[in-house]
């Protein structure tokens, strides 16, 4: 039954990492997945282009708060440039297990609402 | 007799070629049928015979085969106006229950004007919404709601119908909290203050005996694939007189007594509200789904589903850390919406799945009434009489296991 939720993204799930809202963020952004209506707001402190720091406040899904969790502790110190091009896979694959196309919404729920922040801050709008 | 076994459920499962196969290795258990039943196999004849054998265009056909694509389709008119105890005139072929409440919103709100009001419940599916706050938007009416009580019940007293209320337009049966609503007892109040008393049926006639005129309604909307027919065919039943006074939505071919250049006039009910070839397949293997429907018994339909309903209920609420939504006891049908704490509901979907159990989770097309329960989503099972106890059992222990896994 648990192929899909094993213990490490469950853990996630229960104790996200980096979780809550930092103060005086550089960039703020709040997004939402209309299927589960899982929630995110992404906060980011940027120093010379870089992530300084990542926070994500999730609420939703197992698959959407493990995301984001998994995420955090690798965005650190990440290029803006490098954080826009990150693509499906290599969330997919921090989450090592397989999601089926209709729940690939929430895995990438925070990415998007990372890189909708960062083009917000540009202002640009990230079409889906 | 046991109303759990009045019904020959190892026979009816036969009917159902679709029931006997697994998923992911487990027998498939479907408590999904609130979003759409599945089909026995003389409604999915009734379509290959049609096409195999007599398609053709209805209505005007001087030849053999539209003679009788006509007469099919004019018999299923019949046997759905028989089933809810309408005059075959007064059923309109829709795709859904949404089709037809657009109609009614389009057709009913040219009169419609900033003094007036429209009152739906705390409880309606978006279908039921949304073409009302569409013709509000439109006409500066303004769009009330009757609220729900803390069990889901509606809270009739606090109905905010009164001299200005233009239509008053009520689920049957809640598609989340699984309320029936007492619809006699609305309709009275709608009347009294002149108001249009209109039903969304979608949850209730596959599951309730229903009489249109013991209901005193004035229009009532549903869905052909939730009580075994196909998908794409629905119905609206509306009051002879009513239907001859309103104007149609749709435009063209079918519709028409007259047609000048400048002007048309229209024909007769129902055909002035189904413009365009209409979904014939459907409506003739819709008519088969009514025949089907009716050679068990639509009130044994309706026992045997009430108490599968309440033993659901029963073996629910043996379960720790849940939250089921609606009336605990009587008063429900067909379905129950619940949360496993600290679980989502996708998640507990997706797992269920695993054990080859299909249940549907999210926001229901019930977003309003989400936000007046303070969740953003649940889990909900619904049942039709081909699901058994032991459906219900293997359910109650799959939970268990997720609960296991997530503790």
């Amino acid at each position: 039954m648990i192929d899909m939720y094993q213990e490490e993204l469950l853990d996630h799930y229960k104790n996200p990492r980096n979780f809550g809202a930092l103060s005086n963020p550089d960039i703020e952004f709040n997004d939402t997945n209309p299927l589960c209506g899982d929630e995110v707001k992404v906060t980011v402190r940027i120093s010379s282009d870089k992530i300084q720091d990542i926070k994500f406040d999730s609420r939703g899904c197992a698959i959407s708060v493990a995301a984001a969790s998994k995420l955090s502790e690798v965005l650190k110190n990440k290029s803006l440039s490098e954080v826009k091009k990150m693509d499906n896979k290599e969330v997919l694959e921090l989450l090592g297990v397989s999601i089926s196309p209709i729940r690939l919404k929430c895995a990438l729920l925070s990415l998007r609402a990372l890189q909708k922040g960062i083009y917000k801050m540009n202002g640009k709008i990230l079409e889906e | 007799m046991n109303p759990l076994k009045e019904l020959h459920i190892e026979m009816i499962k036969q009917d159902f070629p679709i029931l006997n196969q697994k998923i992911n290795g487990k027998p498939l258990i479907y408590l999904d049928s609130s979003a759409t039943s599945q089909k026995p196999k003389q409604v999915i004849d009734a379509i290959a015979e049609y096409y195999m054998s007599y398609n053709a265009n209805v209505h005007r056909a001087i030849h053999t085969l539209g003679e009788k694509a006509t007469l099919k389709y004019e018999e299923a008119h019949e046997k759905v106006a028989k089933l809810i105890n309408a005059k075959k005139e007064e059923i309109i072929f829709t795709r859904n229950t949404t089709e037809s409440l657009n109609i009614l919103a389009y057709s009913l709100g040219k009169n419609i004007t900033s003094k007036d009001n429209i009152v739906v419940t705390e409880m309606e599916h978006h279908s039921n919404i949304i073409p009302w706050q569409q013709l509000c938007k439109r006409t500066g009416a303004q769009l009330r709601f009757i609220p729900i009580d803390r069990e889901g019940k509606l809270d009739i007293k606090k109905s905010p119908i009164d001299k200005d209320t233009k239509v008053v337009s009520v689920a049957h049966v809640s598609n989340v909290l699984g309320t029936m609503n007492p619809i006699k007892e609305i309709s009275n109040i709608a009347h009294k203050f002149g108001a249009y008393c209109i039903v969304d049926g979608a949850q209730s006639v596959p599951h309730l005996k229903i009489d249109i005129k013991d209901l005193n309604i004035d229009f009532m909307a549903f869905s052909g694939h939730k009580m075994l027919g196909p998908t794409g065919i629905g119905g609206l039943y509306g009051k002879k007189e009513y239907l001859k006074k309103i104007n149609p939505v749709f435009f063209g071919g079918g519709m028409i007594s007259d047609v000048t250049e400048q002007d048309a006039k229209w024909a007769d009910i129902p055909n002035k509200f189904e413009a365009g070839t209409p979904n014939i397949e459907g409506a003739i293997a819709l008519g088969e789904a009514v025949d089907y429907l009716e050679s068990i018994g639509v009130e044994k339909i309706s026992r045997y589903n009430k108490d599968l309903t309440q033993y659901a209920m029963k073996r629910l609420l043996e379960l720790n850390n849940i939250t089921v939504y609606g009336p605990e006891n009587g008063d429900r049908i067909g379905l129950i919406s619940f949360n496993l704490v600290g679980i989502h509901p996708h998640d507990v979907a997706q797992l269920l799945d695993k054990e080859g159990i299909a249940i549907r989770a999210g926001h229901m097309c019930a977003k309003p009434l989400m936000r007046t329960l303070g969740i953003s989503a649940v889990c909900r099972v619904s049942f039709y009489f081909y699901n058994t106890k032991e459906d219900i059992d293997s359910l109650i222990g799959s939970l268990k296991k997720i609960q296991e896994v997530f503790k």
